[in-house]
């Protein structure tokens, strides 16, 4: 891989001396979809001399085979990694590569344009200092390049590099260069960037990415290359407060107690006052123990174990700070969050929270805005979905240590965990903490229909039973419910026959009655099911309208309609009450199927045969649906 | 003001992640395979809870066709370290006389080290398992997180990885789902050796030249290191020639270099004039394109 310099070959002790002090960059590259990001990465490696030749052999057997520059080296091949992304051509995940040069070494994130992994890019933003945008100069500014902007700007980059890529292509044509820097200044002037550098350059030719290109002579910036070797990045978490997160408490023996955390922000001395958060509780710093040796002074980014003077309580989770300028505390919080799951956030719905080294429960509030990314305009929403962006308040089950993200990144950011699935399902960088007093809607707003059924483990539902009398419905349910209770479950039944000893004893038989009768059932129902219960109603129903309207009244998938479809012969045949012979005898009137009509449902959620299968068998069925459409999760 | 260096900033990020596993996981171990990544990861993991020991099991997959003084250095290490050292091989392959040289590499690495990692993780319920790859070995590596969640059955799916951003690992799982943990992702092979060069870190002798006994097969230099356990080939003879390894496995299939180097900053000399890839002295990497990551999926580390 000969980092072409002589020196390896000549003074190997001199090269490893100067290699030991470089510095570390992280950038991301980022842009749409065959911008070329790929390809600019390629090359980098490629000019700084990062493939060995057995790679080099193998990207120009590929290039040949599977590559799109004919018979060019496809600088892409050799970092689009997976099987699955050769055959589809694109990049769908983050790759992290890796190079140096004669002045500092580089991890490179490499993140994807397609818009459904918006997520991945977010990722490869929250670790870098640098970001490259790739632009296609034929393209110019589209929406992917405002959404990743935007992105990088929330995640609290300052330095972006504008790569005004395939120039080739448009004859080096210092109009189009030009239109779209003018363009991009104007649209990046609300994200605090505190450098925007522009480029104009040709991955795949190799204009300006390390030497100056003959093709571009009204150019006069650096190189990327140049750019990248010498941007200076100000590590904001040096001059910061001291904060570290403790990770872990080290006890080996009684006589040793020793607080292990990355240093988060600022530096820290023996002697030094520090004031353990959330207990408030004060020490000054005994020693900073690593196996090479005490040290004078640790700085943000290295990993310490730190003793104290006093036996104060500390534990994972808690955050040591400088006790003259200690963070915040609150259980309360306003803060930016970008939603990573296909599952759409649910306002009301606890998640874990993970900062530094605390894991809380947090309950996320309806968002007050989405914020769509191509404006940076806020938007009404009610929920965020895959990629979305929104404001929102979080409430904790407890006190934690933070400082607003803009201060502090590692201090202020957070994901969120679904607590059934374990997947991130979300990002956050919190914007501030909010006072008790400004969120006195916090009842209101947190006790809700989902907050009750989050309380119970399921998703509330009305199952609606019709069917002739003697079909088999409240044996069906009282199954079901049985089923259900012995797991655990909230369960009630609303029976036809129990509701009318009470609740509508003043109701008869008339169509009219019947119509108020499930009216009641009905009203009665959604209660339950606001009370997050799963909720059975067994009645007769034998009208569409009444259904309907029942269905009507509930949200989306609370209304299940089971058809317990008997036929009449064999209901009557069965006549477990003796009330079809009543009935024919003329001693009921009205009555279901004989002298008054049952309009089956035409598209029932289930439709239970009950002349093939048991009752336990048909509440088996459900419970399968239940189960299935995620009611039980 | 201390300005870090990448090696500083690396270790760092090495040891943080450490202890976020021991906080978060209830039964981790380090898989440890005696090469010089598990060297510097040992050395990490001992730099990340010092001065407790650090708290888990080295578990060395051993496919019996280790070099012997792999095997004399495995228990120096443990020793040294005062970490419990669990051994696992695979009886069953062995009984069926599973070996590189009657069953073919895909066979032998299959049977002796993919199976039997995952035999050892079921037998003892490790439910994370620190590893030394990086990410700078091989393609499907460069998109590997550092936590990587493998489901019940040890498979790993490559397009539905957690998102992880900033130092925030999530290391949630249900029963019987594990994690594999590598902290040394963000290392390339020269800060691997830069940091054993610069932390006087011991590794196995056979990393440096010496004169041993080698045949060449299949254009590769193979040493001999049990001269009981291969059969010599028609025209093949035994040779002592100045070689060392830039990888270590299994003997049979790992090839040796001709060197010179017998210091590490030679090694390091050697490595940045030489001209090709690292992984290519190992042949599980040949068998077809894209074999590594149909290997992970299958839960080859």
């Amino acid at each position: 891989m000969a980092h072409v310099s002589d020196q390896i070959a000549d003074d190997i002790l001199g090269y490893l001396k100067s290699h030991e002090t470089k510095s570390l960059l992280r950038f991301i590259t980022c842009g749409s979809v065959d911008d070329g990001k790929s390809t600019l990465i390629g090359r980098l490696l490629y000019e700084s001399k990062m493939i060995f030749e057995d790679q080099l052999a193998a990207l120009e057997a590929d290039s040949k085979r599977v590559g799109t520059q004919g018979q060019e080296i496809d600088f892409a091949l050799l970092v689009d990694g997976l099987a699955a992304e050769r055959e589809q051509g694109i990049t769908i995940d983050v790759a992290y590569r890796f190079f140096s040069t004669d002045r500092r070494k580089f991890i490179v994130a490499d993140t994807p344009g397609h818009e459904q992994y918006t997520r991945n890019m977010a990722t490869g933003a929250s670790t870098a200092e640098v970001a490259i945008l790739m632009i296609d100069a034929r393209k110019g500014i589209l929406t992917q390049t405002r959404r990743h902007s935007f992105i990088v700007s929330l995640l609290g980059i300052k330095h972006v590099v504008l790569a005004v890529n395939k120039l080739d292509i448009v004859d080096y044509d210092r109009a189009v260069y030009d239109e779209i820097v003018e363009a991009y200044a104007e649209f990046a002037k609300p994200l605090d960037f505190t450098s925007v550098t522009p480029i104009p350059m040709s991955a795949l030719r190799g204009d300006n990415i390390t030497d100056k290109s003959g093709h571009t002579p009204w150019y006069n910036g650096p190189t990327l290359m140049a750019y990248l070797e010498t941007v200076e990045v100000a590590d904001s978490a040096e001059t910061t407060p001291f904060r570290m997160p403790v990770q872990w408490v080290n006890r080996p023996d009684l006589d040793f107690r020793g607080f292990a955390g990355m240093i988060a922000g600022g530096t820290v001395r023996p002697g030094d006052r520090v004031k353990a958060l959330p207990s408030s509780r004060e020490s000054t710093v005994k020693s900073i123990v690593t196996m090479g040796g005490d040290l004078n002074e640790a700085v943000a980014g290295q990993s310490v174990t730190i003793t104290l003077n006093d036996e104060i309580d500390v534990s994972r989770g808690d955050v040591l700070c400088a006790a003259d300028d200690p963070a915040p505390a609150a259980d309360q919080f306003q803060a930016t969050i970008l939603w990573m799951n296909e599952n759409e956030m649910l306002p009301g719905r606890t998640y874990l929270m993970k900062t530094g080294a605390t894991t809380a429960q947090a309950t996320v509030a309806a968002p007050k805005h989405a914020i769509d990314v191509n404006t940076m305009e806020s938007l009404a929403a009610h929920t965020l979905a895959l990629n979305e962006i929104g404001v929102c308040n979080l409430n904790l089950d407890r006190t934690i240590a933070f400082d607003a993200y803009k201060d502090n990144r590692d201090m202020g950011g957070f994901i969120l965990i679904d607590r059934l699935s374990n997947e991130t399902v979300g990002v956050g960088m919190i914007d501030f903490a909010l006072r008790r007093a400004s969120n006195i809607h916090r009842q209101a707003l947190v006790i809700d229909k989902t907050a009750r059924a989050e309380s119970k483990g399921q998703k509330p539902v009305m199952l609606w039973f019709t069917g002739l009398s003697g079909s088999g419905k409240s044996t069906i349910a009282n199954a079901l419910e049985q089923k259900l209770h012995a797991m655990g479950r909230h369960t009630y039944i609303l029976d036809g026959d129990n509701v009318r000893h009470g609740l509508n004893k003043d109701l008869g038989f008339t169509d009219a009655d019947r119509v108020e009768n499930i009216r009641r059932v009905s009203e009665v129902g959604k209660l339950m099911v606001d009370a997050g219960l799963l909720t059975l109603v067994s009645f007769i129903s034998p009208f569409r309208s009444e259904r309907r309207m029942a269905r009507q009244m509930m949200e989306e998938g609370e209304f299940v309609e089971v058809h317990v479809d008997t036929p009449l012969a064999v209901a009557e045949e069965r006549d477990v009450k003796g009330l079809y012979k009543k009935a024919r005898r003329g001693e009921i009137k009205n009555f279901t199927g004989i002298d008054s009509p049952y309009e089956p449902p035409v598209d029932p959620e289930i439709r239970l045969d009950t002349t093939n299968q048991t009752p336990d068998e048909a509440a088996d069925t459900l419970l399968a649906f239940l189960r299935e459409k995620g009611y039980l999760a | 003001m201390t300005d870090l260096t990448h090696l500083q900033r690396l270790e760092a990020e090495a040891i943080h992640i450490f202890r976020e596993v021991v906080a978060e996981a209830e039964n981790p171990a380090m898989l440890y395979s005696v090469g010089k990544d598990s060297a510097v990861l040992l050395h990490v993991a001992r730099k990340a809870f010092y001065p407790s020991p650090p708290p888990f099991p080295l578990v060395h997959v051993d496919t019996t066709w280790k070099f012997k003084a792999m095997y004399d250095f495995r228990a120096k290490m443990a020793e040294e370290s005062g970490m419990e050292l669990i051994v696992h091989i695979n009886e069953e392959g062995v009984k069926q006389g599973i070996g590189p040289f009657t069953h073919g590499s895909g066979v032998h690495t299959d049977i002796m080290k993919t199976v039997s990692l995952k035999q050892a993780l079921d037998k003892y319920k490790y439910d994370a398992a620190f590893g030394g790859a990086r990410r700078d070995e091989e393609k499907s590596r460069a998109k590997e997180r550092i936590f990587s969640f493998r489901t019940a059955q040890h498979r790993w799916d490559p397009k539905n990885q957690r998102p992880e951003l900033w130092k925030l690992y999530n290391a949630r799982k249900a029963q019987g789902e594990s994690i594999r943990v590598f902290p040394l992702s963000n290392w390339t092979e020269l800060d691997i050796w830069q940091y054993i060069y610069l932390e006087d870190i011991p590794i196995v002798p056979l990393y440096y030249s010496a004169k041993r006994p080698v045949i060449e097969r299949d254009g590769t230099l193979i040493m001999i290191d049990d001269f009981d356990r291969i059969d010599l080939h028609e025209g093949e003879k035994v040779e002592e020639k100045m070689v060392r390894f830039r990888t270590l496995g299994c003997w049979p299939l790992t090839g040796a270099v001709e060197s010179e180097a017998t210091t590490l900053p030679e090694i390091i000399q050697e490595m940045l004039l030489t001209t090709t890839s690292e992984r290519q002295g190992r042949m599980i990497d040949h068998d077809a394109a894209a074999s590594m990551e149909k290997k992970k999926q299958e839960g080859y580390f």
